[in-house]
C-alpha cells in the first residue's frame, strides 16, 4: 500500500504547477490579519497611540490660528492621519520583520517554496487594513471633536485616495528596509522609533510647520511625510489654511512626485539590502 | 521515466566540500552520497560540521568549495522548484505564531504544488489532539513535532532534520523513530544528523560519522562494526599482579602464549571486541573521556 502511494506523489508531481505570488500573497495577508488581530496588546497599542497624541496635541494647542481661518487642534488632525499611516507601515513592519528574522521565522520561510514576493504582498495587506483602520479612527475624532468637515467632493476623496496609497506603499517599503538594520530583536525598537521621531518633529506633525526653521523643514521635506501631512491638510482643511504651507499652496504635483519617488526608491532599497537571515546566521 | 532515473541518480552528493567560519575550518573535505529512499545518518559530536553541512544541502548557508547535488540541483543557487521537493526541520525552531496548529500547518501546505492532506500530517506528527491549540500554547516537544509537521506537509522526496530529537524524552524520541520509519516507507530520502549513537543505529540505513570537519568512517552499522572490530583487546592480570591489556588482531596466539607462560589458567582474562560505541568514541577521539 505504501508504494502505491510514493508511485501516485511522484507521477502527479510534474503536473501539479507551484502555486502563484499574487494568490499566496492574499493567503499570507489573510494570515498576518489574523495574527496581529489576535495579538491584543499590539492591536491597543498601533491603534490607540495616535489617538491619545491626536487628543494630548489638539488639547494642549487649540487657538485660532491667525488669518487661516482654523483651530491649531485642528491641524494635528491631518497631521496625525499621517503620522498613524507611517506608524502602521513604517514602524510596525520595520520592527515586527526585525524581530521575525530574529526568531527564525523568515528562515522557515525561505526554506520553503513560497515566492518572496508573496510575504510583502502580505505585509501589504496588514498594512493597507491597518492603515486604513487607523485612519478612520482619527478621522472620526477629528470630526466628532475637533470640527473637521470632511471634504464633499469626489476629487477631494480621490487625492485623499492616492496620498494614502503612495504614501502607506512608500512608508512600507521603508519599513522593509529598515528592518534590516538592527542586529537583533532587542534593539529593532529603537533603530526605527528614532528617526520616525525626528521625522514627525520636522515634517509638521508635533509642531506646526510655520514655527519649524526652514533648514529642519527642508531636511523633512526629503522623507514622504512631509508631503503625507501636507496633502492630507490640503483635503481636510479648509483653503484658507494654505497661506501657513512654505509655498503658500498645497503642492499636489511634488506631493506625487515626491511620493512615487520613495516608492521606487524603497522598493530598490529592499530589493538591495533585504535579509532573510540572522546576522548570526552569517 | 522518473522510475529508471529515480533508482540511479542519488538524493544527495557531496563532493570535496569545504567551509570555514573566519579562522575555524567547520568543514574539511566532505563526500557523502545518499541513494533515493535511503535514510541517511550524519553522527558526531557537537562542533563536528555536521549543521553546517546539511544547512549547505538546505541552500541555507554557503559554502567556500565543493560540488553538492540535492535531486540533481544545487541547492546553493536552485529555486522554488526545488525547495518545494525538500522538506526541512531546522535545529532551534522559530518563534511560534498566534495561530494554531491546524491553521499554522493548512497554511503551510498552500506552499507547496502537491501537498500532504494537513490533517493526516498532524496526526502523523501525533498532534491530531492539539490540532485546535495555539502554537504559543504547546510544550518544546510538541512544538518540535509541528517542526517536523511543517517539513513533511509538501510531501518532501527529500526530507533534511538537523537534530530532530533534541530535548525529546525517551518516549517522544521513539515515537518519533516510528515516523521517520514509516516516512522512509513510504519512499522518502531521509537525511538526519544525531549525535545520539542510539538514534544513529536505529534510524539510519547507513551512517557516516563526521568528526573535525571529515568523515572518519562511513558504512551501515553492521558495517562499521565489522571493519573496526578486527582487532580485539586482550585483559589480563600479569605476574607481578597488575592489570595488563593488549589490542591484537591475532587473539588466539596471544591467549595461547599467555596461557603458555602462566602454565594453565590466565588470571582475569578477558576478551573483548568493541561495541559501536566504542568504535564511535575512538573514531571521534572521545576514548579517553570514558
Amino acid at each position: 500500500m505504501t508504494t502505491t502511494r510514493t508511485e501516485t506523489r511522484t507521477a502527479s508531481r510534474p503536473a501539479a504547477a507551484l502555486p502563484g505570488a499574487w494568490r499566496l500573497g492574499l493567503a499570507r495577508g489573510a494570515l498576518e490579519l489574523r495574527q496581529f488581530f489576535r495579538e491584543r496588546d499590539q492591536v491597543i497599542f498601533t491603534f490607540s497611540f495616535p489617538v491619545l497624541f491626536l487628543f494630548l496635541f489638539a488639547s494642549i494647542f487649540s487657538d485660532d490660528v491667525q488669518g487661516a481661518d482654523i483651530t491649531a487642534s485642528q491641524l494635528y488632525v491631518p497631521a496625525m492621519i499621517a503620522a498613524g499611516i507611517m506608524s502602521t507601515s513604517f514602524q510596525s513592519l520595520g520592527i515586527s520583520i526585525a524581530m521575525e528574522r530574529d526568531q527564525n521565522v523568515l528562515r522557515r520561510l525561505r526554506g520553503t517554496p513560497m515566492p518572496p514576493a508573496a510575504y510583502f504582498l502580505g505585509k501589504l495587506w496588514l498594512v493597507l487594513v491597518t492603515g486604513l483602520l487607523e485612519t478612520v479612527l482619527l478621522l472620526t475624532v477629528g470630526v466628532a471633536v475637533y470640527d473637521i468637515e470632511l471634504p464633499g467632493g469626489a476629487a477631494d476623496w480621490l487625492t485623499f485616495g492616492w496620498i494614502f496609497v503612495l504614501g502607506l506603499t512608500g512608508c512600507a517599503l521603508l519599513g522593509i528596509a529598515i528592518s534590516s538594520v538592527p542586529k537583533s530583536a532587542q534593539s529593532a525598537t529603537s533603530v526605527v522609533i528614532l528617526p520616525f521621531l525626528v521625522l514627525q518633529f520636522i515634517s509638521g506633525v508635533y509642531i506646526a510647520i510655520d514655527t519649524i526653521p526652514d533648514w529642519m523643514l527642508n531636511i523633512g521635506a526629503l522623507f514622504p511625510l512631509k508631503w503625507m501631512c501636507q496633502g492630507l491638510r490640503g483635503v481636510f482643511l479648509p483653503e484658507s489654511a494654505r497661506i501657513l504651507e512654505q509655498t503658500g499652496s498645497w503642492e499636489y504635483g511634488r506631493i506625487a512626485l515626491v511620493l512615487a519617488a520613495w516608492c521606487v526608491g524603497g522598493l530598490l532599497l529592499c530589493l538591495l539590502t533585504f535579509r532573510w537571515k540572522s546576522r548570526r546566521d552569517g | 521515466m522518473d522510475a529508471t532515473t529515480g533508482d540511479t541518480e542519488a538524493a544527495v552528493e557531496v563532493r570535496g566540500l569545504r567551509k570555514r567560519y573566519g579562522d575555524v575550518t567547520a568543514v574539511d573535505g566532505i563526500d557523502l552520497r545518499v541513494g533515493r529512499g535511503e535514510v541517511f545518518g550524519l553522527l558526531g559530536p557537537n562542533g563536528a560540521g555536521k549543521s553546517t553541512t546539511v544547512e549547505i544541502l538546505q541552500g541555507h548557508r554557503t559554502r567556500d568549495a565543493g560540488d553538492v547535488r540535492v535531486l540533481g540541483s544545487d541547492p546553493g543557487s536552485a529555486g522554488r522548484e526545488l525547495r518545494a521537493r525538500i522538506g526541512i526541520v531546522w535545529q532551534d525552531e522559530s518563534a511560534p505564531a498566534e495561530l494554531t496548529v491546524d491553521e499554522t500547518v493548512r497554511h503551510f501546505a498552500r506552499y507547496y504544488p502537491s501537498p500532504r492532506d494537513p490533517g493526516e500530517v498532524i496526526g502523523l506528527v501525533g498532534l491530531g489532539e492539539k490540532s485546535g491549540a495555539r502554537v504559543k500554547s504547546l510544550s518544546g516537544g510538541q512544538r518540535r513535532r509541528l517542526d517536523v509537521a511543517l517539513g513533511i506537509v509538501g510531501g518532501p522526496e527529500v526530507l533534511l532534520l538537523d537534530e530532530p530529537t533534541t530535548g525529546f524524552d525517551p518516549a517522544a524520541r521513539r515515537q518519533f523513530w516510528e515516523l521517520v520509519a514509516a516516512l522512509a516507507d513510504e519512499g522518502t530520502t531521509i537525511v538526519l544528523t544525531t549525535h545520539y549513537l542510539e538514534e544513529a543505529e536505529a534510524l539510519a540505513d547507513r551512517l557516516a560519522v563526521i568528526t573535525a570537519g571529515r568523515v572518519a568512517a562511513e558504512g551501515s552499522p553492521a558495517e562499521l562494526r565489522r571493519l573496526h572490530s578486527s582487532l580485539a583487546t586482550v585483559e589480563w592480570t600479569g605476574h607481578d599482579g597488575r592489570a595488563h591489556s593488549e589490542r591484537t588482531g591475532t587473539p588466539t596466539r596471544t591467549v595461547a602464549e599467555l596461557s603458555a607462560s602462566f602454565d594453565g589458567e590466565i588470571p582475569g582474562l578477558r576478551i573483548s571486541r568493541p561495541t559501536l560505541e566504542d568504535i564511535y568514541l575512538g573514531l571521534t577521539g572521545q576514548e579517553s573521556a570514558r
